[in-house]
């Protein structure tokens, strides 16, 4: 494991940036992300502008800065939503009766055999596009894995022996799931969460790259690049910076969580 | 044998299960859709259907009966394999998906050629070997894994098509239009893929009858073909689903970068459309193909892994060559 720290460190490093860009982009760039300047339109890589302009002679560097809240957005809401729809179904299923427990599972049996992204552009047929609205989509999508996790953290929680012991000392039901079962089931699912988040990230940014997530004004690294597949002959800067940034978040966020799963692995073990 | 059938019947009873659910939720989908439900299906409020047309789906959909006739006969129509009429297409959704896929088909099968031969052949070459050959590998791997398939794909567009100029950009006709689309779709695909059989590999290159057939003289490349791929493939197939979604999946962003026919860019249109029949429609059949899938995996399972066709009473390893 020794050899991995500087990687852990670095992917680690790089998530603060994001996280860092994501609330306050000001402090990373000086540039207005939706200034256009007809004169400079799809500019390479100068000094001026570190990463080159667009086809509106926009700064890429800034709008990749300011395109990191959404793209974060994207991927941690929409776990979030998971986690907690999934949460719910999953401990719902782990402590009911049978007849509940057959339900949720089967439901969610349902869910599974639809790939995340079809799921999502179900719920964009019906309820329309944007940032939002996809958020919410991916998150749905990827309920019914959580709900499986969840559940069966749940079912080996309640035969624990400290969990029996709980009960024989007389607490109450409701106080021993919130007490000891909650906090015992979430802690592996945030794990399988972290790594979640890059793959919710992609799919989001996918749903924009299709055109049905966040709208093209507004900076956002898969609708940037939805744009710069027009211009690819013209300029490549336009077509390879974003989508670094997507790569680069996505293989910080595994690599933190894969530390985080080998960690815990090797504390339960 | 009597085992084998059992487990099969449970298998289809599964599955129909699924399918059953699935079919509901379309049903539902069309109800709760905000508004009436026979707006919804020609195109949501910003269409402006004749009453002809309203009523014509009315009609077609039963819409003007109890809720539950509505659903049963929904059931009996998917069970027919009828998916109703596309409002963009005026044509059965069942014609408009069955024109597109031979295109979606050829490009999902490059593409699980590739990602296959590609994560078997870096597994079996770097599983096991010295630690920065591993780590080379295991970099690479979680590389592609993180690198969308539409950047990717652009990426390819940038190098080949437009640097090069050896292969085309767009287009869904001939082998070449094929290479560039079918490497997008495959190498995220590839990446996940080699990671998990790549740590099946070393552990079972670990087991004692691997060190046994090297104590019988076999060359390592006999041991890692013959003897121990056979048993790190078992993961790889237990995540079929995983990859038949994701091929599924990423075939609606490759035809969309690439201008490829195929059910992605149908699905993509019908999205715009509002096009619900179709869309509905596109994702019934993954559902069912999902479970097509699940169930050849569940039959695969009974050819590779021969403890399961016998009485539970199996209980050691088993030793190589058993079949």
């Amino acid at each position: 494991m020794k050899g991995i720290r500087p990687g852990v460190w670095l992917a680690a490093l790089v998530l603060v940036l994001l996280v860092a860009a994501a609330l306050a982009p000001h402090l990373f760039t000086g540039q207005d992300p939706l200034a256009v300047d007809s004169a400079r339109t799809l500019q390479p890589p100068s000094a001026e502008h570190l990463l080159g302009t667009d086809e509106n002679g926009r700064d890429v560097y800034s709008r990749i800065v300011f395109g990191t809240r959404t793209s974060l957005l994207l991927g941690f809401g929409a776990i979030a939503i998971a986690l907690v729809g999934g949460g719910l179904l999953g401990v719902l299923a782990g402590l009911g009766n049978r007849f509940v427990e057959g339900l949720i599972m089967r439901l969610s049996d349902v869910g599974l055999a639809f790939p995340e992204l079809l799921l999502a552009l179900v719920v964009i047929t019906v309820a329309g596009g944007g940032t939002w609205n996809a958020l919410v989509a991916i998150g749905v999508a990827n309920i019914p894995n959580y709900a499986r996790v969840v559940r069966a953290q749940t079912l080996s929680i309640r035969r624990s022996t400290y969990v029996e012991a709980a009960h024989a000392l007389g607490l109450s039901g409701p106080r021993v799931v919130l007490r000891h079962v909650l906090p015992n089931a979430v802690k592996p699912v945030l794990i399988l969460a972290t790594i979640g988040v890059g793959t919710a990230l992609v799919a989001g940014s996918a749903l924009s790259f299709l055109g049905l997530g966040t709208p093209p004004p507004e900076p956002e690294w898969g609708s940037m690049l939805s744009t710069a597949r027009n211009f690819i002959s013209r300029a490549w800067w336009y077509g390879v910076f974003p989508g670094a940034a997507i790569t680069l978040t996505v293989i910080s966020v595994t690599v933190v969580g894969r530390w985080l799963r080998l960690r815990s692995e090797g504390r339960t073990s | 044998m009597n085992r084998v059938l059992r487990l099969i019947g449970w298998r289809l009873l599964a599955g129909a299960g699924v399918l059953w659910g699935a079919a509901t939720l379309s049903f539902l989908v069309i109800q709760f859709t905000p508004g009436d439900p026979a707006q919804a299906i020609v195109g949501g409020e910003n269409a402006a259907p004749t009453p002809e047309v309203i009523a014509q789906v009315t009609r077609e959909y039963g819409l003007d009966r109890p809720w539950y006739e509505q659903y049963l006969s929904h059931l009996g129509r998917v069970l027919h394999g009828d998916l109703g009429t596309s409002y963009r297409l005026h044509e059965p959704v069942t014609q408009a998906i069955g024109e597109q896929a031979g295109a979606t088909v050829e490009l999902a099968l490059a593409a699980a050629v590739v990602a296959l031969t590609l994560s078997v052949a870096v597994a079996l070459a770097t599983a096991r070997r010295r630690r920065w050959v591993r780590g080379a590998a295991s970099g690479a791997e979680l590389l592609v894994a993180s690198t969308p398939s539409f950047w990717l794909g652009i990426l390819l567009l940038t190098v080949f098509s437009f640097g090069l100029r050896i292969l085309p950009a767009t287009g869904s006709h001939g082998f070449r239009s094929l290479i560039l689309p079918a490497f997008a779709l495959a190498l995220p695909i590839a990446g996940v893929l080699g990671h998990v059989l790549r740590e099946a590999l070393e552990e079972v290159l670990e087991e004692p009858f691997i060190v046994s057939a090297r104590t019988r003289g076999l060359a390592d490349l006999t041991v890692r073909l013959r003897h121990a791929l056979r048993h790190a493939l078992t993961p790889l197939v237990t995540m079929s689903g995983y990859w038949v979604g994701a091929l599924l999946g990423g075939a609606v962003i490759t035809e969309t970068l690439f201008t490829r026919q195929g059910i992605g860019r149908l699905l993509i249109s019908a999205v715009d459309a509002k096009d619900l029949p179709v869309v509905l429609g596109v994702v019934l059949l993954s559902a069912g193909i999902y479970v097509l899938v699940n169930l050849v995996v569940d039959l695969l399972y009974l050819v590779i892994d021969p403890r399961l066709r016998e009485v539970p009473a199996a209980a050691g390893r088993v030793v190589e060559g058993a079949a």
